[in-house]
């Protein structure tokens, strides 16, 4: 047992630090510590970033243009970015729909879609909730009629993250109502600019526009945009939930907010003290830092079984329950750390481009906010509970 | 990084593991803890037989050079089995000090005849007002012509009433709370002027109270240079709770094995709770529980061996993490139970009552929380702040 890293992968680390300390720009990273919102140009500036230096697609093989990197290595490299506060790379391209293209896709698909993800032709978006659906995933209703050389779709998706900036989106759809409901489902690949596509924003409980809800009216999409067999979704939509993937603990987010949580609550100040020196205060702070040096222990367990070839599971999903929860408590401290500075509420103030006075810490304008946001992290990738769920039947057998 | 055991210690693994498989039957310990020892002296000798008593130590005093990651592993198959035998004060609290401090004439003459399974040692330092602080000594070590009187009182004594010598604390120096001033002294279970008071614990093992009433001590009875003994208690101390989470770890494993059988197993209302989704997610959330506990043990296991910073902030937090998981894991497996998780008959509530009281041995969640705050303040010495944001 050996708890060090090796030479080699602290010299990677070093590589990471370095391109890093050149190539993020300071006011962006600026802009994610201090939890503001990010534009759409913010994410492609540092997606085109990322793309030059061949980092974008970190758990790719490197014959489509990835990485090829160990999961060792795509833990340090995620701790590093979060660490320096670079942008989280969006997942629904690159992590998402990339991997269902290279094990279901024709090979025009892959020619065609994986080199416009990397070089940021395409914004993907998901397509998978429903209004009726949710987690139960398969409980889908949009409609998908083969009419000659198009499918014809009809209906609703719900949730959808920064749909309003992705040009393509990924959607599960149903090609047989009449088969039970798992086998009835196709994986197809549609253009938003096709007519009768209507994106209307969801307003989140933050105040901020991340998701949307997307209408699909009569859209019609070519049958070779079709991955997978038709009705034979299923697989490709499980894959994509399974998939291996790095960082679901968030460590490197996590490990970033805590730093941040001590420097607020360092500057606060309680009976003329600052906030860290305060003893209840420091206990709960110590008490998310022990929970995390656990997490991260485990993570890195997971990971090593993953590079001596074992396939994380459903422990995958023990790591984001834990995951989420810490970061939901580090968000509540951080809210709590400023006090009744917590409450004014000035939507403008987390844009990085205002002229809005703050009130009370600047720093604090987000705080609460961030808190609220923070509780999707519980309910989105399939809620905890049906985590827990997971692991109840797959690793405990009940 | 690597996580798994090198041959060498997945063999160890595996001999203690049968070792408990085959002697540490629950009928067989109801029996054993109502004895007048409170252990298995034939227990105890095969863990002299098998090398397990000199795990720890070098190979000069006749141990085989284990570190952290062996003394964990040991620890955590004992705790599997829920062991009443005195590992902890013998072989990894007492037995570490003199490896430490002791002179080659002491080292042969205490370490080894309890390596070799003849001799047991136990280690006496904490004191009735002194609760989980180190550095809380009263006890006074006073020279006299030909060595050093000892006065003073000695609080739960872990097997303190079984052992054939005591490593005792006492203040040379300085004032109650002073890490200077601090030595520790060889003492015989019969010197005059000690009294013993030993007692069951409600774990199941065994513990003292002792009282030292001008005992007199000959010069080459103190262990190391007398007032300078505090760094090596703070090791010896951080190899003990390296050991306490091992165990735990290892009692938490049977506790959540024995909770996950019974739901599979237990039928009301005509399925087997098990089938329950409430019941599936608090089993889970205990699953949870354990691994952060395993990670935790495994992490301080592995800085047992380095710097005195990094090691004690390893073992803190470790301390601290199991006793919150202990404690959960040990009230859920009984809750889960039901009544049969009340009995005295059933194994799984003793094992539930070791869990909580690992709790209470060298520093609880509370101290070692409070000690993590302390580590932190004293290693960060305040950055500045622009550094951060």
């Amino acid at each position: 047992m050996d708890l060090h890293y090796t030479p080699e992968e602290e010299a990677f680390r070093e590589e990471i630090r370095d391109f890093l300390r050149e190539k993020l720009p300071p006011e962006l990273a600026a802009k994610v510590r201090g939890g503001k919102r990010l534009t759409k140009a913010d994410h492609e500036r540092w997606h085109a970033i990322l793309s030059a230096a061949g980092y974008l697609a970190v758990n790719w093989p490197r014959a489509y243009g990835g990485t090829g990197w160990s999961p060792v290595q795509r833990h340090i490299f995620d701790e590093e970015t979060a660490a320096a506060g670079a942008p989280a790379v969006l997942a629904f391209g690159v992590n998402m729909v990339a991997p269902v293209l290279m094990k279901f896709g024709t090979q025009a698909q892959k020619d065609y879609y994986l080199p416009r993800i990397l070089d940021g032709s395409d914004w993907w978006c998901q397509g998978y909730s429903e209004p009726g659906a949710g987690s139960d995933l398969a409980g889908l209703k949009t409609r998908a009629e083969r009419d000659g050389e198009h499918y014809v779709v009809n209906g609703q998706k719900t949730w959808t993250t920064l749909g309003q900036y992705a040009n393509k989106i990924f959607c599960l759809v149903r090609t047989d109502p009449q088969a039970k409901k798992q086998e009835g489902i196709s994986f197809l690949l549609i253009d938003m600019t096709t007519p009768g596509i209507t994106v209307r924003p969801i307003i989140t409980l933050d105040g901020g526009r991340e998701v949307n809800e997307v209408f699909f009216d009569n859209v019609l999409v070519p049958v070779e945009n079709l991955v997978g067999e038709e009705n034979k979704g299923w697989p490709c939509a499980k894959y994509l939930l399974t998939h291996e993937r790095t960082g679901i603990a968030g460590i490197g987010q996590a490990k970033a907010a805590l730093q941040h949580l001590k420097s607020v609550a360092g500057r606060q100040l309680k009976h003329g003290r600052p906030l860290t020196e305060d003893p209840t205060f420091a206990r709960r702070i110590a008490r998310v830092e022990i929970d995390l040096m656990a997490l991260e222990t485990t993570n890195l367990r997971v990971i090593a079984e993953a590079q001596s070839g074992g396939a994380p599971g459903a422990e995958s999903s023990l790591l984001k329950i834990n995951g989420s929860v810490l970061r939901q408590e580090i968000t509540d401290l951080l809210r709590r750390s400023v006090g009744p500075y917590a409450l004014p509420f000035l939507s403008e103030l987390m844009d990085a481009e205002t002229n809005q006075t703050p009130v009370g810490p600047a720093e604090a304008a987000p705080l609460a906010a961030e808190y609220f946001n923070r509780r999707k992290l519980s309910i989105y990738g399939g809620s905890n509970e049906i985590q827990k769920t997971i692991v109840a039947k797959a690793i405990l057998g009940l | 990084m690597r996580f798994t055991l090198s041959q060498e210690q997945a063999l160890l693994r595996d001999t203690v593991a049968r070792l408990v498989r085959e002697r540490f039957g629950f009928e067989a310990r109801l029996k054993t803890l109502e004895s007048a020892a409170g252990f298995d002296r034939d227990v105890w000798r095969e863990f002299a037989e098998i090398g397990l008593l000199g795990a720890p130590f070098g190979e000069e005093v006749g141990g085989f050079g284990g570190g952290g990651v062996e003394l964990m592993t040991v620890m955590r198959e004992l705790g599997r089995g829920l062991l009443l035998e005195p590992y902890l004060a013998s072989v990894v609290l007492a037995g570490s000090l003199i490896e430490r401090l002791g002179t080659p004439e002491q080292c042969s003459d205490y370490l080894r005849p309890m390596i070799a399974g003849e001799a047991l040692l136990a280690f006496a330092h904490g004191e009735p007002d002194s609760r989980y602080a180190l550095e809380q000594v009263a006890t006074r070590a006073v020279a006299t012509s030909g060595g050093w009187r000892l006065d003073g009182r000695k609080s739960v004594v872990l097997h303190g009433g079984e052992a054939n010598t005591l490593v005792v604390s006492a203040r040379t120096a300085g004032a109650q709370d002073d890490e200077k001033g601090i030595g520790l002294f060889l003492l015989p279970c019969d010197a005059m002027g000690l009294s013993l008071h030993p007692y069951p614990t409600i774990d199941g093992l065994r513990a003292a109270e002792l009282e030292l009433d001008g005992v007199v001590i000959p010069a080459e009875a103190a262990l190391g240079e007398p007032g300078t003994a505090y760094s090596a208690i703070e090791a010896a101390v951080a190899r003990g709770l390296v050991a306490l989470c091992g165990e735990a770890v290892g009692a938490m494993e049977t506790c959540c094995d024995m909770t996950l059988d019974y739901l599979k197993q237990r039928k009301q209302f005509g399925v087997t709770i098990g089938s329950f989704q409430v019941l599936q997610h608090r089993m889970v959330d205990l699953r949870g529980l354990l691994e952060q506990a395993r990670s935790m043990a495994i992490l301080a296991a592995g800085r047992l061996d380095g710097e005195r910073a990094e090691r004690e902030r390893a073992v803190s937090a470790a301390k601290n993490l199991i006793g919150r998981a202990g404690r959960t894991i040990a009230e859920e497996s009984i809750q889960l139970h039901g009544g049969i998780g009340m009995t005295w008959e059933y194994a799984l509530p003793h094992f539930a009552k070791r869990l909580v009281m690992i709790d209470h041995l060298l520093g609880d969640e509370d101290h070692h929380l409070d000690r993590f705050v302390m580590l932190e303040r004293a290693a960060s010495a305040a950055p500045p702040l622009s550094a951060v944001n």
